[in-house]
């Protein structure tokens, strides 16, 4: 389980990103939620231990890793997974999903991972994760990580960003496939409503305060119906029409 | 003249070989020949007005290969080798060089050597140089000094794809290629260098792109640690209707130096020629991104520099 205690984070240049935010995480699929810039991808940091709170704690599985370094946290337990991958030159598929499994590349493995993400195990293991791969397939690698690392907590920064439509059908389908079964707890950040729809419970997050915590039935249905945009100029010239 | 447990692991080192190899060889140890084999297709001449061999092989000779590996074993041994390649028309075959000193005493060891290579028309050659040192405390022992100079002629059709190679234990090192294409040939050349410590490499390629067709391509990845100088050099001179395309991408580490001059010159409307160069650390995400995985942060430096020098 993994549990924040007042959280709070202040970037270099003074401005508050996020505020006094506790919550604990002990369901198997928890969605974060809401506008650009709420402070959703540095919460996800902050949990990973890119990121260090300017104040508050981190529990996980009762042990205070606030001051943990992100090695230690990924040793313990937790992946995260980027929203934008990062690219190597000369590292091939193959090669990281080796160290993300933490054992040698067991080909068969390997290549029932890349299937779960909708990838060729035999067209891929060999790739080099350079600038041949499209931002498609980067994420599915990405993906891919996770799932061979098999952790206890899985976070993923906006798995939908940069893909494609019909390449987005295929990655729902690989988290609800996900979601029935993981044992661990996953932590998704996510502006979709398919993947909000598979959530246990969703957190609303915005200007950097938690708004919102509860249970799908209590949550969707009210970030639904208020869909309006964040600028008040906009929702008038909308009110208008 | 036999050879030493030393030098057998420096043959390992350089050009893979646990035991004599197949086909045609020369063993060049502490400035003798220790060990040549000819095939019927393949001889091995050895120079009489200077240091070094001629190695002959016959038109049509297809899937064989030729090792010419040197070794360096006594400190104090400066020796400057010629080796000639004459390759006849429509061979394909594999060259394997490569040198490795191991020094223990306090003088320094040198070894230049000048190939050359004169490739028939439509001949193929795979041409793989490796270079290696080892031995001695870093204080004390003398420096590894090589200098390796590789003169390619390729005549209409012919194509060479060379893979040079230094990955470590070379104190000091200038690596000269030059190369003349005629109409059609194909040039393709792979380097990977990494230097620590106190080392110096600089690696100077001009290529003449004088015949129609003709295109060349040179790859070079380093990596630069410590207090490490490297210089890259590349000249194209783009003489017809041919494609040239030079590629230099460093990771700098430390208070390293790394210098990037490449050049290109054309004379011809049809002559197609493109540089790149970059320098840069290794990138903080990409160190990041393995630690997520539980690696340590040197954990992810050495995977991160390992994988760019495959």
């Amino acid at each position: 389980m993994l549990e924040l205690k007042n959280i709070s984070y202040d970037a270099e240049d003074g401005k508050e990103i996020l505020q006094d935010i506790s919550l604990k995480i002990d369901d198997r699929f928890v969605a974060i939620t809401g506008p650009n810039g709420g402070g959703k991808s540095t919460l996800a940091k902050i949990i990973a231990g890119i990121n260090r709170p300017s104040a508050g704690q981190i529990f996980l599985d009762g042990e205070d890793i606030t001051d943990l370094s992100v090695t230690e946290r990924a040793n313990r337990g937790i992946s995260y997974a980027f929203q934008q991958p990062v690219r190597f030159k000369g590292l091939r598929v193959k090669d990281l999903l080796a160290l993300a499994s933490g054992r040698g590349s067991g080909l068969n493995d390997s290549c029932e991972i890349l299937s779960e993400v909708g990838l060729c195990a035999r067209d891929y293991m060999d790739r080099e994760l350079n600038d041949s791969l499209s931002g498609g397939e980067m994420k599915r690698i990405e993906i891919a990580m996770i799932l061979a690392r098999g952790t206890g907590l899985s976070v993923f920064d906006e798995p939908e960003a940069g893909i494609d439509l019909w390449s987005f059908q295929n990655l729902i389908r690989v988290f609800e496939k996900m979601y029935q079964q993981t044992r661990g707890s996953i932590l998704i950040i996510s502006h979709q409503e398919r993947i909000l729809n598979i959530a246990d419970k969703i957190v609303y997050i915005k200007d950097g305060r938690m708004e919102q915590y509860g249970s799908r039935e209590e949550i969707l249905p009210g970030l639904l119906a208020n869909t309006a945009t964040t600028c008040q100029v906009l929702n008038e010239k909308l009110e208008v029409r | 003249m036999a050879i030493d447990a030393i030098q057998m692991s420096l043959l390992k080192e350089v050009a893979e070989l646990d035991a004599l190899p197949v086909g045609a060889y020369n063993i060049r140890a502490n400035g003798k020949s220790a060990a040549r084999n000819t095939t019927a297709n393949i001889d091995i001449v050895t120079k009489t007005d200077k240091p070094g061999i001629d190695i002959i092989i016959k038109p049509g000779t297809k899937n064989e290969s030729v090792h010419i590996p040197v070794v360096l074993s006594e400190a104090g041994l400066k020796e400057m080798v010629y080796n000639d390649f004459i390759i006849g028309e429509d061979c394909d075959i594999v060259i394997i060089a490569g040198c490795g000193i191991h020094s223990c005493g306090g003088s320094d060891s040198e070894h230049s050597g000048i190939h050359s290579f004169r490739v028939g028309k439509n001949a193929k050659v795979r041409y793989i140089e490796k270079h290696y040192g080892e031995g001695g405390g870093d204080a004390e022992r003398g420096k590894r000094v090589m200098n390796p100079t590789t003169e390619v002629f390729l005549e209409e059709g012919a194509s060479m794809e060379m893979e040079a190679t230094q990955i470590s234990g070379i104190d000091d090192t200038v690596r000269k290629t030059t190369a003349v294409l005629a109409a059609g040939s194909s040039l393709v050349i792979h380097e990977k260098v990494m230097t620590t410590g106190t080392q110096s490499a600089v690696s100077d390629f001009t290529a003449d792109l004088n015949g129609e067709g003709c295109s060349c391509n040179i790859i070079s990845r380093t990596v630069a640690k410590d207090k490490s100088k490297q210089e890259f050099i590349s000249v194209l001179n783009g003489n017809a209707a041919c494609a040239g395309h030079s590629e230099c991408d460093s990771i700098i580490m430390d208070d390293a130096k790394v210098l990037a001059s490449p050049r290109l010159s054309a004379s011809c409307t049809e002559a197609s020629l493109i540089h790149e160069a970059a320098i840069g650390k290794i990138a903080g995400e990409q160190l990041i991104k393995l630690m997520t995985l539980g690696l340590t942060e040197q954990e992810a430096e050495e995977q991160i520099v390992n994988g760019f020098l495959k």
